[in-house]
This record gives C-alpha cells, structure tokens and sequence, in this order.
C-alpha cells in the first residue's frame, strides 16, 4: 500500500472507532430521555403514598411498591453483604488451593449469570415448600445475585491493602482475625463500599427473578411470608397493559427507578474517583 | 487459647461463605435437574426437536425456544461485537488520558440501565421505529435476502436483537478496553518506530496482542444475551415460531419461561419449563465458564 492510501485507512478507521463510540453514547442518551420526557410529565405527589388502581380510574400510585422495594432491597443486602465480603477475605487471607480458585472462579461466572435462572431456583426451594410466594424469597433471590458483586469489589478492595499493614499488626501481637477485622476490611471499605452501592443499584432494577418468587402484591404489604410489591414488577405489569393509563404510569415509575439507579451509579463512581486520589 | 478460638470461628465463617458459593450453584444444577425429570422422562430428545408448543395435548417442544434465543443473541453479537470494539479503541488509544475515565463511564451506564427499562425502550420506542422505518429500508436494500422477508411487524427476532445488542456493549467494550489498556506501551512505540500509523499500531500490535481477551470478552457478550429476559419477552412477539425472517416473532428461552409460568397449571408444565431452564443453565453455565477461564487464566497466568 502506498503512503498515501495508508494515511487515508488511518484516518477512516480512526474516524469510524469515534463513530462508534457517538453510537454507544447516543443508545444512552436516547434511552434515558426516552424515560425522561414519557416519564417526567406524569409524575405527581400522590403516587407516592396511594397503591395501584383498577384501569380508568383516576390517581393511584406506586407507595407500596416503593415500600416493597426497599424490603426487598435490604433482605438482598443482609444476605449478599455479610457473605460476600467474607467471600473476599477467604480467598485473600485464607484461601490458596484450589477451594479459592473455584470460589473464585463461580463468582466469576455468577456476576453474570441469568437472573431469572436464580428466580426459578428460589421458586423450587422456597416457594414450592412454602407453598405461597413472599417477600423473604424475593429478598433471597436478590440476595443471590448480588453476593457476587459483592464479593468481586471485595476481593479487589482486599487484594490492593498493603501487606505492610498486616504484618504492622501482627507484630503488635494482634490476632489474624482481628487484623482482617479491624486493618484489613476497614482499609477495604472504600472498594467494599462502592460494591454495596453498585449490587443495590443493580438488584434494584432486577425483574424476571421477582416474578418467580415475590410476586407481585398491589396492597401495602410488609409481611415477609406474604407476596409483596417492587417498583420492578409492578412497572413491568404496567408497562405490558393495553391500558394507556397504566403505560403513563409504567413510564413515571420508570422514571423513578431511573433515578434511583442512576443515582447510585454515580455516587459509587464518584466515591471511588475520590478515593483513588 | 482465646487468640486461637477467635482465629479458628473467623476463618470458619470465612470457608462457610466460600463453601456456600460453590454449593449455591451445585444446588441450582441439582434442583433444576430434580424437576425437570419428569419432563425429561416423557419427551426425551424429542424436546429439542419438536416445535408444537400444545398445552392442551401436553405436547411441548423447546425447539422454538432454543431457535430463537440462539438466533437473537448471535444477531445482538454481530451487531454489539464490532461497536465495542470500536468504543474501547477509541476509549484506551485515542481518547485524551483526562477525558479516559468519564467516557467509558459513559459507556458503563449503558450496562447500569436495568433490562426493564430495555424492555420499555425496545417495546415502545424501538419496536415502531422497526416497523415503520428501519423493517421497510432493510426490505428495500437486502430485501433478496430470506432474512428480510415478510411484513415487519415491529416485534419479532431483529427487535429482541437490537436490545440486546445494546445491552451487552457494556459488557464486551469495557472488557476489552482493559485488555486493550493492558498490552505494553512499548509494543506500540516499537511500531510507530517502524514507521507504522497510528490504525496499524493499533490493528496489528494492540488489536493482535489482545486477540484472545477480546475474542473472550464476545463470548461472555454472547453469554449475557442468552440469558436476558425481561427486555426480550418484551420485545420478542410470544409467538411460537421457527422463522428464518429477522421480522418475524419468535419465542426465547425465557420468555417461554416467564410467560408459560403465570398460567402454568400442573406437575409437567412446570417441569417443562424447570427444563427449560436447566437448557439455559447449561447453555450460560458453559459459555462463561469457558469465557471465565480464559480471562482469569490469563490476568493471573502472567
């Protein structure tokens, strides 16, 4: 190829690499305004503390759903929290066979498995026994998918703590699981922290496993044996109605779940950049 | 004697949460496995088959299912593998050091939208567009193609296709932008020593080097779109149906799942659609297990 021809595929690639990523961005931009401008306008203040209402009939909310995702969200955490920072500390403090490989290596492949196959597995263990669906196998299903990303953020925030700052300890005669406990995780936490905020994020939004074990509940509802509302299911029930109505109020909720997600991802971006310097 | 007891409760707990993970998805194999044995005993092979979907006659083939979550997650492959491509070069080789961090943040956002709101976006936005815009120009320039024919009817194969594509270009773009960013910056220096431009440092230096990890990061891409399912039942049509034509609607997988779930009434439904879901199980389980593998093997083998 002559110098010439050359210096033109340069210039073309690089431009059409630039065009991809306008691409992947304008996705961005389209969907979320997507959600914005169908959404903004039907937001009003009462559909924040009413519960849903029959097609045609005027108002009615999503407080309950609200309710419900916030139950479901902090059953996800108690599960998904505790044990996957302890999946980080075992495979950096504790483990080094071939238990941890295949820890780690199932987490791996867990972060990005297919949620709904978690919701059909809480429906055989819980629902199906239980004989109802509820709250707590919702907030167990979610808990299961965000143990992973949990674990992951834990076990690179661990990974970067300086070996210094353990043998600090140990030469002050500290115990090895005070040393995790109070030196190790605690200079983790930023890491740590930044992963809780990204799987709340990511739980928040999920739907396919909600519709296998909490259902879907259109009361207010705290029980935890009982089927129970999320902003999810209940926008997903809306949004597939034939209802104009429901559809508007699907893209309100929508909207609301928007920034909520968004909102975390930022935070936890911005936590992390702050961090790094 | 204390110190001790503390050490030997706090590593306990530690090898449980390790333990639990590992078990966690040896009990979701055996379950699925459990429960799908009756339909495994009555259609055999015959489930992958067949493609009559009869609830009346308890007939149920899977072919459909499997024909269409193959045929949408390898469009959104072909489709999201070129872009990502595209948006980590521009990301790691021509993006300004400053400016790195914001735009793939922008990129990453795409991965935080949750797939409901795919859905939304596929159902009400994209699905029209298909129908009145991009079926009939498709139709118009490729239109001898099998591919394209028929009426575009908004939902079907190439919708669940383009939602899908745009929800695993996070996925493989952000990875290999990593690998991309990972590959020496004396290797490039060596070829613009050589006289190269900058699209053959990156072609034949970064992109060769990277070959593997990006070919890595498609599959676990492709991994991703098998198992989506709120935005595909959304957009995908729910008709039982094996058609060449990209405009036609089809079934997947989960939305087979999801749908058949809320009417299923009796033992073998159930575990018709328990196997179903081991077939997803093993599909994904597979596919980013392989995908897994080679990038661990490789950020650790160095």
């Amino acid at each position: 190829m002559s110098y010439k021809k050359r210096k033109i595929v340069n210039k073309l690639m690089l431009t059409i690499s630039v065009f991809t990523f306008l691409i992947g961005a304008f996705f961005l931009f389209w969907i979320l305004g997507d959600v914005f401008l169908k959404g903004a306008r039907y937001i009003n203040w009462r559909m924040f503390i009413e519960v849903p209402k029959p097609p045609g009939v005027p108002g009615g909310g999503i407080g309950n759903a609200l309710v419900g995702t916030f139950i479901l969200t902090i059953l996800a955490s108690i599960i998904g929290v505790p044990i996957g920072i302890m999946v980080g500390v075992y495979v950096n403090e504790y483990g080094r066979g071939k238990l941890a490989w295949w820890t780690k290596f199932l987490t791996e492949v867990l972060t990005s498995f297919p949620t709904i196959i978690i919701g059909v597995f809480v429906y055989i263990i819980l629902v199906v026994p239980m004989k109802s669906f509820s709250a707590l196998a919702g907030g167990i299903a979610l808990g299961i998918i965000m143990l992973p990303i949990i674990a992951k953020s834990a076990d690179e925030a661990i990974k970067m703590v300086p070996i210094s700052l353990r043998e600090a300890a140990y030469a002050l005669g500290i115990p090895k699981w005070k040393t995790i406990l109070r030196v190790v995780i605690p200079s983790a936490s930023g890491g740590i922290i930044t992963g809780i905020m990204i799987g709340i994020a990511r739980v928040m939004g999920e739907t396919a496993p909600l519709l296998f074990t909490s259902l879907n509940n259109v009361y207010w509802s705290v029980s935890l044996t009982k089927p129970i509302g999320s902003l999810t299911v209940t926008i997903f029930n809306y949004a597939t109605s034939p209802y104009d109505d429901w559809r508007n109020m699907a893209y309100a909720s929508a909207f609301i779940l928007v920034l909520l997600v968004l909102f975390l991802n930022i935070i936890a971006r911005l936590y992390a950049g702050k961090r790094r310097k | 004697m204390k110190k001790n007891l503390g050490d030997k409760i706090f590593k306990g707990i530690a090898l449980f949460s390790s333990l639990f993970v590992i078990l966690l998805v040896f009990f979701l194999f055996v379950e699925l496995l459990i429960y799908s044995f009756p339909s495994i005993k009555k259609f055999g092979i015959y489930f992958f088959i067949d493609k009559i979907w009869d609830p009346v006659t308890e007939r149920y083939g899977a072919l459909p299912a499997i024909y269409g979550t193959i045929v949408t997650s390898i469009l959104a492959l072909l489709i999201a593998f070129p872009l990502s491509i595209g948006i980590a070069i521009f990301i790691s080789e021509l993006a300004p050091p400053a400016l790195k961090r914001p735009l793939s943040f922008i990129i990453e956002l795409l991965g935080a939208i949750p797939s409901l709101i795919y859905g939304m976006w596929g159902l009400f936005s994209l699905a029209p567009l298909v129908q009145l815009k991009i079926g009939p120009f498709l139709q118009r320039i490729l239109g001898f193609l099998p591919f394209f024919q028929g009426y575009p009817l908004g939902v079907g194969y190439l919708t669940a296709g383009i939602v899908l594509s745009v929800m695993i270009i996070p996925t493989i773009s952000s990875l290999s932008r990593e690998i991309l960013m990972a590959v020496p910056i004396d290797q490039r220096e060596a070829g613009y020593a050589l006289g190269m431009t900058k699209w053959e440092v990156i072609w034949k230096i970064v992109l060769g080097n990277a070959r593997s990890g990006i070919f890595a990061a498609g599959i676990l891409g492709l991994g991703r779109a098998l198992g989506e399912a709120v935005a595909v039942t959304m957009v995908i049509g729910n008709f039982p149906n094996i058609s060449v034509s990209l405009f036609s609607p089809g079934v997947t997988i989960t939305s087979v799942i999801i749908n058949e779930f809320a009417e299923a009434a009796g033992q073998l439904k159930i575990s018709v659609l328990m196997e179903l879901a081991l077939v997803l199980f093993l599909i994904t389980f597979l596919i980013m297990g392989l995908a897994r593998y080679y990038i661990l093997k490789r950020i650790e083998g160095r």
